[in-house]
């Protein structure tokens, strides 16, 4: 599905980057864990192509596509759905307006049809419902006002119409009470179907108790320094990243 | 190019008039003879005749201003054609289908064909090709509900006691430079009449078109509705590209008496001129109001063309309980400048102005809000509410807001809110992740922010001034 090679990648003059390598099979999850700052984030703006996210060396595809060449858009209509850790607000644009477009975009992309209106109103809901977010978010402006709990729930929304084949959810667990960390949870299960894949960016282990990963990451220093499997998240849990600087010594 | 030719052989056959048979097109110039020509042409009146030399003389006498944000080269108004109409009687069209395909598809383009307009919308049509009035659509049907709707040169000659009574009653001849030339030179636009009790059977609509060059086009509508009635008013402005600036200089006249209500709603598309700011239309407009007792005006305009935009459509609240509206959304980009706004003047007593302004700026464009509310001595009780938002997209426009209040009564309340925002890069990055191109995306934020305005047009029309910020705004990101 997804494969980084030796991704170097910066922001201005500084390099966060620095020789990224992850390689990711259709239906696999994988959790990516690691310090503040070690770039988390930024790997995911990289992946997705945002400005002023310079790769410097390396490469990423995506089924086969060089990623790397494409505009942010035809990324995401390639499938690549990237969840916010801070969703910025679209005062005035419903989120009703915003999906309809979002979605359609996405079929034009692929050659199919845009929805009808009453087609398409079936699947918002139905997206509402699986994340228990009110019906009359559709119509709120785009996380205008919304709490931080309900912006990330509707991040979720909006990656479960989307169907995208590979999902990055950048800490889409941080600020969430305990019911809605399982609304998050059982959302992303809803979508593993064997094919979609999934980067879980997350600093709590709690989150993997509901989401089960296939692979653990530590992510420091912008590389990946150890991989393991769901117990590699409990050591995380037990003894933080103390031992991440005693192994840069050594 | 060989027009340009003719043209030139023309004013060197014909030191004054083209003649009236070949062309009907005025050589430039202006002076006594032009308007009593002009006035003659159109068969009017002795009075009508006399006004506008009066108003003419008035000009002479007034200065351009200069006191708006905007900077433009001084218009030389003896360059200026102060008639033309199509080439002949034969030429000029008679119904719809003989309307420039060229201005229909225009239309298209924006997703109004004025067929459908006409038979689906049920929205009649007035539109006015240079100078003249060309077709109006549906009179029959608003004949039969009392409703006066036709092209104000015909209404000089079938309701001239109407017209005399109410012409210049809110925009007097001598108002400011522009109205004063308009009251002079003026030759057609819109007159709608709204009997006592009468709800218009439907919008009504004009379209303006300057077309020929080196014209000038002055517009004058006025509208009265008569005690409890009630009308809503559209017009949409369109212009070819030419590398000369043109002239818009048009006046309008509402009359709202007691418990009548005017809906008057523009959207304004004249040519910008382009990038670097060569050609395009200035648009120098007088529209004001006079609200009777519990009486209501709303002006609605969504202002995206012209190279310089000057306008500030008004309320005077007079009678007790009047409501004055002012929704207004203005973009600008390339060198469009835009120094728009409104003037509330509450005169009567619990009077009430709602202004909801939004500025958008792209490119290296500039777009000032200028808002005067003034609260007379009488004004007991009077509340005004402006909010004023400016958006802005790339770092190279700008934003300016000049507000002026005006207090003579100490129990009137003005509120007033302004932010400035941008299209952020945050806002763009989320569009496109989720796989919208990046003009999509910006014109969706715009949409957004406009959402207030948007909401006060007819819904046909709503659709219209969405699809017109997608179109200005291409080409203005990246
Ligand atoms: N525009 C920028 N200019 C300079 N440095 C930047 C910029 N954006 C991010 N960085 C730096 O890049 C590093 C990685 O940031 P990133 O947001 O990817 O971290 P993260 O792993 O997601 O952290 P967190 O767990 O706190 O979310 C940080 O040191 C950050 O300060
Ligand atoms: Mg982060």
């Amino acid at each position: 599905m997804l494969s980084i090679k030796d991704l170097h990648a910066r922001v201005e003059e500084t390099t966060i980057l620095k020789g990224l390598d992850l390689d990711i099979k259709p239906g696999e999850v994988h959790a990516i864990m690691g310090p503040n700052g070690a770039g988390k984030s930024t790997l995911g703006y990289v992946l997705s192509g945002r400005e002023g996210y310079e790769v410097e060396s390396g490469s990423v595809s995506l089924e086969d596509k060089d990623l790397l060449d494409m505009e942010v858009e035809e990324r995401a209509q390639a499938g690549l759905f990237l969840a916010f850790q801070y969703p910025v607000e679209i005062p005035g644009v419903s989120n009703m307006e915003f999906m309809k477009e979002s979605v359609n975009a996405m079929r034009e992309a692929r050659g199919e049809d845009a929805l009808s209106s009453a087609e398409f109103l079936k699947k918002a809901k139905e997206a509402c419902k699986q994340v228990e977010l009110p019906l009359d978010f559709l119509k709120r402006g785009v996380n205008e006002g919304f709490s931080g709990g309900e912006k990330k729930r509707n991040e979720i929304m909006q990656m479960i119409m989307l169907e995208p084949k590979l999902a990055i959810l950048d800490e889409s667990d941080s600020g969430l009470d305990v019911d809605a960390l399982q609304v998050v949870a059982k959302g992303v299960n809803s979508q593993r179907d064997g094919k979609r894949s999934f980067i879980v960016v997350t600093h709590y282990q709690r989150l993997l108790d509901y989401i089960e990963p296939d692979y653990v990451h530590i992510l420091s220093n912008g590389k990946i320094v150890k991989s393991g499997g769901p117990e590699l998240a409990k050591e995380v849990e037990k003894s933080g990243y103390a031992w991440l600087k005693e192994g840069e010594v050594a | 190019m060989s027009e340009q030719i003719d043209q030139a052989l023309e004013r060197k056959y014909d030191a004054g008039f083209v003649s009236e048979i070949e062309s009907e097109t005025f050589a430039p110039g202006l002076n006594e003879d032009v308007i009593r020509r002009l006035s003659e042409i159109k068969g009017e009146p002795e009075w009508m005749t006399e006004w506008r030399l009066q108003a003419y003389r008035k000009w002479l006498k007034m200065d351009e201003p200069e006191w708006a944000h905007v900077d433009y080269p001084k218009v030389d108004y003896q360059s200026i054609s102060y008639y033309s109409a199509p080439k002949s009687m034969k030429d000029k069209p008679k119904s719809l289908d003989e309307v420039d395909p060229e201005l229909l598809r225009t239309y298209e383009k924006l997703g109004i064909p004025l067929h459908e307009q006409e038979m689906l919308a049920g929205v009649a049509v007035d539109a006015v090709f240079d100078s003249v009035s060309v077709v109006t659509t549906f009179r029959e049907k608003l004949e039969e509900a009392g409703v006066i709707f036709c092209p104000i040169s015909e209404a000089l000659h079938k309701y001239p006691e109407l017209v005399k009574k109410y012409l210049g009653t809110v925009v007097p001849k001598g108002d400011n430079f522009f109205a004063a030339l308009n009251s002079a030179v003026f030759t057609d636009g819109s007159f709608v009449y709204i009997p006592k009790g009468v709800r218009c059977p439907m919008e009504l609509s004009t379209y303006f078109r300057i077309n020929e060059q080196n014209t000038g086009q002055f517009e004058r509508t006025l509208i009265i509705a008569e005690e409890g009635s009630y009308v809503s008013y559209l017009e949409g402005c369109t212009a070819p590209q030419r590398d000369e600036n043109q002239l818009h200089a048009a006046v309008v006249e509402l009359v709202a008496l007691d418990d009548a209500e005017i809906k008057y709603s523009t959207v304004q598309n004249w040519y910008p001129g382009d990038e670097d700011g060569k050609g395009g239309i200035y648009n120098f407009v007088t529209k004001r109001g006079l609200c009777e007792k519990n009486a209501k005006i709303s002006w609605t305009q969504v202002e995206t063309g012209s190279a310089v935009t000057w306008k500030y459509p008004s309320c005077i609240l007079k009678g007790d309980n009047s409501v004055g509206e002012f929704y207004s959304v203005a973009l600008t980009r390339g060198k469009q400048q835009a120094d728009t706004g409104t003037k509330m003047i509450h005169l009567g007593k619990n009077t009430k102005s709602t202004i909801i302004s939004k500025g958008i700026s792209a490119g290296r464009s500039n777009n000032a809000y200028r808002g005067l509310v003034r609260m007379g001595p009488g004004a007991e009780g009077a509340r005004n509410f402006t909010e004023c938002d400016s958006l802005l997209i790339g770092d190279q426009c700008g934003a300016h807001t000049f507000p002026y209040i005006e207090s003579s009564n100490p129990t009137a309340i003005v509120e007033h809110e302004a932010t400035t925002s941008k299209v952020s890069d945050d806002q763009l990055f989320l569009c496109q992740q989720r796989g919208l191109d990046p003009e999509k995306a910006v014109s969706m934020i715009v949409n957004g922010f406009c959402k207030e305005v948007f909401r006060e047009l007819p819904m046909e029309f709503a659709v219209e001034a969405g699809k017109l910020l997608e179109i200005s705004l291409e080409g203005s990101v990246g």
